[in-house]
């Protein structure tokens, strides 16, 4: 069997940075790069269920949306022990949305035929937690949202997983597959790569792809096939705190004084 | 293209608090568009919820009956889409909750509806919706447009906007459920665990930790701090995740809120969304952080950028 996890290479900002002539996204030069946090988790649970039944030969697949850049973060994961990378781009791309995102996905879907598809439940630069669940839809398989415990035997018709709700409630679920989960953080412990897994990681190929190559038509590649467009993107004028200087003795006398203050002992 | 359509969420009962806000949004998009504001509510039994549903600005209120008060996806998205089939509203505003998540994205890519999330503004440019979200963690803000979309599904903040007040005049009606696949089971609710002696919600002071203390290990003199100032120990997500303190300290949006909490310290927490969902309305957070720019100072009533750890056992010499 086969397990899809999609990835995403996230964004974080420089601690000073410029918008884009265009004002539509932050200058692409203050990009700082990573793995999307929750894909950690999502390909945990993939390796967990490929290790946990040897017998099932289970392929663990992870794909990404996104430009050269985002090789670095396949390559993270094949360190971690998946068995294919998959890149797809094109520069038509630049302008998806997550449901721009997902048709790509989708396509890729369609043609690697996983038996489970897992993604992180969202992305740590834009948090729309919109991807997966779009991916599910456009695919037209069952899913769940939000999921922080999975029982599911390789071959099986249903998974039993468990959602996180609010305020520390959960409910369990059983979903017909194949499905397409999203994942929480905190649903396995990830593993670290080993020095020798980094090592095969940086000679292994990453197989790249185009939308087209995928077959999803020009007329839903990127902006095209996104639900919503970005028309700017602006600083907010955030509260600041009162900053409290000083050495870290004065710093924390004054904070024991406000806490005296407060509880009304001073 | 015309009309305010919101589907309100319910657990246990009862509509869940977060929906109010919604239709708080909804009745302000109302003011702004002069459109007409339907609430649809469904279950096994959907009347039980009309009640709470006649606030002021609402036109409309659809029972929808359903097979059973339990969420499934594949009936909220089935209802929504032959609702917005029915009444083809401009604007379909949900909370952006877990079990929205589960839903709402299938429902735009499916519909081919403009569709954004987490936002926490809404505002009209002529006769087209704009939605405020935030993007790069917070560090900015990002305005969306949904050009050529005659139907915009927007999921919003949970804690942006205020519920309406009570009254209106509400009409009654119904709308027949389309007939749904379900391809998942409820099987059980889980409550929270019982937190033993920690009780966050009604603690008035808390002290929490977050990623900042870095190892296990460090939990200890933490909790030391927190006792030694009179403070029950509360933490963040990645904490709680890893084990080092039970589930019962979490404050955030899937631990619990410190709701009456007077004095927050929050150490070695950057400030996630989620985080600041749990604690962002006391009114004296100070926080400590190495990191001048982490949200949580744009919160905070006080701010010390430092060590935590330097900054702790300083402040241990006071108490």
């Amino acid at each position: 069997m086969k397990i899809l996890v999609t990835i995403k290479q996230v964004a974080s900002l420089d601690e000073d940075f410029e918008l884009r002539d265009d004002g539509r996204d932050v200058e692409a030069d203050f990009h700082v790069f990573d793995l999307n946090e929750w894909d950690h988790y999502a390909l945990e649970e993939a390796m967990r269920l490929k290790e946990g039944a040897q017998d099932a030969g289970i392929e663990v697949v992870v794909a990404t949306v996104g430009p050269d850049s985002a090789d670095e973060e396949l390559r993270k994961c094949l360190a971690k022990g998946a068995d294919r990378a998959i890149r797809i781009w094109s520069d038509d791309l630049e302008g998806a949305d997550p449901v721009g995102i997902a048709r790509v996905l989708a396509a890729l879907a369609r043609k690697e035929a996983p038996d489970l598809i897992f993604a992180g439940v969202q992305a740590s630069d834009h948090a729309y937690g919109a991807t997966g669940m779009a991916l599910a839809g456009l695919l037209d398989w069952p899913h769940a949202a939000v999921v922080a415990g999975l029982d599911y035997s390789p071959g099986s018709p249903c998974a039993t997983v468990r959602r996180e709700l609010e305020g520390g409630a959960y409910a369990t679920v059983k979903v017909q597959t194949p499905a397409v989960l999203t994942l929480q953080l905190g649903i396995n412990t990830p593993r670290y790569a080993s020095l020798r897994g980094i090592k095969q990681a940086a000679a292994r190929s990453i197989e790249t792809l185009s939308p087209a190559e995928l077959g999803v038509p020009a007329g839903e590649t990127g902006a095209a096939g996104s639900l919503s467009r970005v028309r700017r993107v602006y600083v907010p004028e955030l509260g600041r705190a009162q900053m409290i200087d000083g050495t870290p003795a004065e710093q924390a006398a004054r904070l024991a004084s406000l806490i005296k203050e407060f509880r009304g002992e001073a | 293209m015309s009309g305010i359509l919101v589907l309100v969420e319910h657990r246990h009962g009862q509509v869940r608090p977060v929906s109010l806000e919604v239709l708080g949004a909804a009745v302000q998009a109302k003011e702004a568009s002069g459109e007409r504001l339907t609430v649809a509510v469904l279950g096994a039994r959907p009347d039980a919820f009309t009640e709470a549903l006649k606030l002021a600005g609402v036109d409309e209120i659809l029972t929808v009956q359903t097979a059973s008060d339990a969420f499934d996806p594949d009936t909220y998205e089935a209802v929504s889409r032959a609702l917005i089939q029915d009444r083809s509203p401009s604007l379909v505003l949900l909370p952006h909750t877990i079990d929205t998540l589960g839903y709402a994205a299938p429902l735009a890519a499916k519909g081919n509806y403009g569709f954004t999330t987490d936002a926490f503004g809404l505002s009209r440019d002529g006769d087209a919706w704009l939605a405020t979200r935030s993007g790069y963690g917070q560090k900015v803000n990002m305005e969306i447009e949904f050009p050529g979309r005659a139907t915009v599904v927007v999921t919003l903040r949970p804690g942006s906007f205020k519920a309406p007040d009570a009254g209106g005049a509400a009409v009654l009606g119904s709308f027949a459920a389309p007939p749904v696949a379900e391809r998942s089971t409820h099987i059980e609710f889980e409550e929270p665990a019982a937190g033993g002696d920690v009780d966050i919600a009604g603690a008035d002071f808390i002290l929490s930790v977050g990623r900042g203390i870095g190892e296990e290990t460090h939990v200890e003199q933490f909790k030391e701090l927190a006792d030694a100032v009179g403070a029950t120990l509360g933490c963040s997500r990645p904490i709680a995740d890893s084990g080092w303190l039970p589930k019962a300290h979490q404050v955030g949006q899937s631990g619990k809120t410190a709701a009456n909490c007077k004095v927050y310290i929050a150490m070695g927490i950057s400030g996630s969304v989620q985080h600041m969902a749990g604690m962002k309305h006391v009114e004296n957070i100070i926080a400590v952080n190495t990191d001048p720019e982490a949200s949580i100072f744009t919160i905070a009533k006080y701010g010390i950028v430092g060590d935590i750890f330097e900054i702790g056992e300083e402040l241990r010499n006071h108490f």
